[in-house]
């Protein structure tokens, strides 16, 4: 071979050759829109919050009634069609829902994991795992019904006084629907701890508890917290089952008083499918809160994700 | 299949262990050769002994009918060419080979005259007594100190644990570079400070037998040399097993050499200083002299 033709075949750029070209464009376009959307869906509810609020309502030249966003988030009555804005109602019924469904949800999914991870035979685990993943593709309305005609029925002879509609069986219902999710990614982060590590403790002449317990759980605690802080948001977001199964009554309850977890509510977002369901018409104050429990739910799972990606920054073991 | 002829300890450093039971075996003669008037039969007690010793993968044959005693309180290298059984055999002393589904042991394995797969051994309670050096360094992803602990505290032995932690750092000849920092973790230190951390956590329990499988082929030279004092020096208290690559390192630090060569058998077994100048099978002269393997 000549060195001219060599020299040519090395200076050929292959990075922008037609098909190379075609590729990257397509590519860069997926994920332009994708980052579009989500900027424009934050847009929108910033926008459409703004004009809510009576402080910001003038900068997006909205005039006519809006509300104060000291009392929005300070108070505690929540009755859209007689101007009465407190999401705090909203936000209490929420935190039961995250409190209660987590109860559940964290321990069952972590010692999910564990069986998987841990003791369950090749074999079985590869029939679990997916078993698993089909209970969380089931539609959460499917959850919501399930609630209503199967779990409360179920409870009403053990809790005396209780409803059809109850936070306590939208809590029961929100933790299966988020125990697949916690202990998927836990067992994710369970299978990835080094063989060398159980050899260790088994070489010590630890049982299979204790190494469960003792080496593998803490050697994958940053990925257990992460699911943690995942099933929570999937719990605060989740709409359907709640709105089903907690029914439409707005309330401020007592977060810490299990008392509280018979009652009625309504969730931040079982208020929001009411509201757009039905309760008001387009345009007015009342429609516009919809986007300002939006934005305070939004802010609330945004903050869930940071703190996750701290928590499992600081957790994060180099096995 | 060769029996040890010799119990002699060509070795003239190590014999200064005060185990009453042994004093026949470390008199100083000093003399390679020298032989005294025991043979395989009279060895006083082996800590090990496997007979007719057979184990399966499966369909495959790791190990083939092994016999072997293994005396106490001294360091037996296991060598031999890759695939050759030896780190099976070490993994049926302590049963880790339950851990591998496909894996099926018959024949007998004794410690102490009690056949460790007895339908009534416990394999957790049989690693309690027998402890386990891997050949990468795994500490735990703990602190220096919870390292080293860790044995005691899932054994609940009694006495002072710190005390214990820092009697096997020293041993462990790791005792100076981390007395200050115990606190942090165990993945921090160099390579081979991992693996000494790793021997510190396997003898604080107080093993009968020590396992070693490989365990400098991760570490660097010095580090190398450093694991190897090591071992010489815990063969005073400890009965040490190691599994080896590396011929020189074998001659260096071990007393008894079994060679085990490919299809699982142990061809020849001996004193090392017999074994590497004068191998009674040709199979094992060629091995040695890197003919093959």
């Amino acid at each position: 071979m000549s060195g001219d033709s060599l020299e040519e075949a090395l200076t050929t750029r292959t990075a922008n050759a037609p098909p190379e070209l075609l590729s990257r464009s397509f590519f860069f376009v997926c994920a332009a829109l994708s980052i579009a959307t989500t900027i424009g869906l934050i847009v929108l509810l910033t926008t459409e919050a703004a004009k809510f609020f009576s402080f910001s309502a003038p900068l997006v030249g909205v005039t006519g009634e809006t509300a104060s966003v000291v009392e929005f988030l300070t108070g505690t009555n929540w009755g859209p069609t007689e101007g009465n804005f407190g999401v705090l109602s909203l936000v209490s019924a929420t935190l039961m829902i995250m409190i209660g469904s987590s109860l559940l949800a964290l321990p069952l999914g972590v010692g999910t994991a564990i069986y998987l991870s841990e003791y369950a035979s090749p074999r079985l685990r590869g029939v679990l795992k997916p078993g698993l993943e089909i209970l969380a593709g089931i539609p959460t309305v499917v959850y919501g019904f399930f609630a209503i005609i199967y779990i409360t029925p179920a409870l009403q002879p053990f809790v005396p006084g209780l409803g059809t509609f109850n936070i306590l069986s939208a809590c029961i219902v929100v933790g299966i629907m988020i125990i697949p999710m916690v202990a998927s990614i836990s067992e994710d982060a369970m299978s990835a701890v080094p063989e060398s590590l159980r050899q260790a403790g088994y070489g010590m002449g630890a049982t299979k508890f204790e190494v469960s317990t003792g080496i593998v759980v803490p050697a994958s605690l940053s990925g257990i917290f992460s699911s943690f802080i995942l099933a929570l948001s999937r719990a605060i977001g989740e709409t359907m089952a709640v709105t089903i199964a907690a029914g439409s009554t707005a309330q401020f309850l007592n977060v810490l008083n299990p008392a509280a977890y018979t009652e009625r509510a309504l969730p931040m977002t079982a208020a929001m499918v009411k509201l757009v369901g039905g309760d008001v018409t387009g345009g007015g104050v009342a429609y516009r809160s919809v986007f300002a429990i939006g934005i305070t739910l939004f802010v609330i799972t945004l903050a869930m994700n940071v703190i996750s990606d701290l928590v499992a920054q600081h957790y994060r073991e180099e096995y | 299949m060769t029996e040890n002829t010799s119990e002699t300890r060509a070795e003239s450093d190590g014999g200064t262990t005060a185990d009453p039971t042994n004093d026949e075996m470390v008199i100083e003669t000093d003399v390679a050769g020298a032989t005294d008037d025991r043979d395989s039969t009279a060895t006083p007690d082996p800590i090990i002994r496997s007979r007719d010793l057979d184990v399966f993968y499966g369909e495959e044959r790791a190990l083939d009918s092994i016999d072997i005693d293994i005396p106490e309180n001294r360091v037996t290298a296991i060598i031999g060419p890759s695939g050759c059984g030896k780190s099976t055999f070490l993994r049926c002393v302590n049963r880790m080979n339950d851990r591998i589904d496909s894996c099926r042991v018959t024949g007998e394995l004794s410690l102490r005259g009690k056949n460790v797969y007895d339908d009534d051994v416990d394999p957790v309670a049989l690693r309690r007594r027998v402890g386990m050096v891997f050949q990468e360094p795994n500490p735990f992803p703990k602190s220096i100190y919870d390292n080293v602990a860790y044995g005691l505290d899932i054994q609940d032995v009694e006495g002072d644990h710190d005390e214990i932690v820092e009697e096997s750092l020293k041993r462990a000849a790791l005792w100076d570079e981390v007395n200050h920092q115990l606190d942090s973790s165990g993945l921090e230190l160099s390579g081979g400070q991992q693996q000494r951390l790793c021997i510190a956590r396997a003898i604080a329990p107080d093993p009968e037998v020590l396992l070693m499988d490989e365990p400098a082929s991760a570490l660097d030279p010095v580090a190398t040399s450093q694991v190897e004092d090591l071992i010489e020096e815990l063969a005073e208290d400890y009965t040490v097993i190691i599994v080896t690559h590396n011929m020189q390192q074998a001659a260096r630090i071990s007393d008894k050499t079994a060679v085990f060569l490919t299809g699982g058998e142990l061809v020849e077994f001996g004193d090392t200083e017999q074994i590497f100048e004068n191998p009674e099978h040709q199979r094992v002269e060629d091995y040695i002299t890197g003919k093959f393997g």
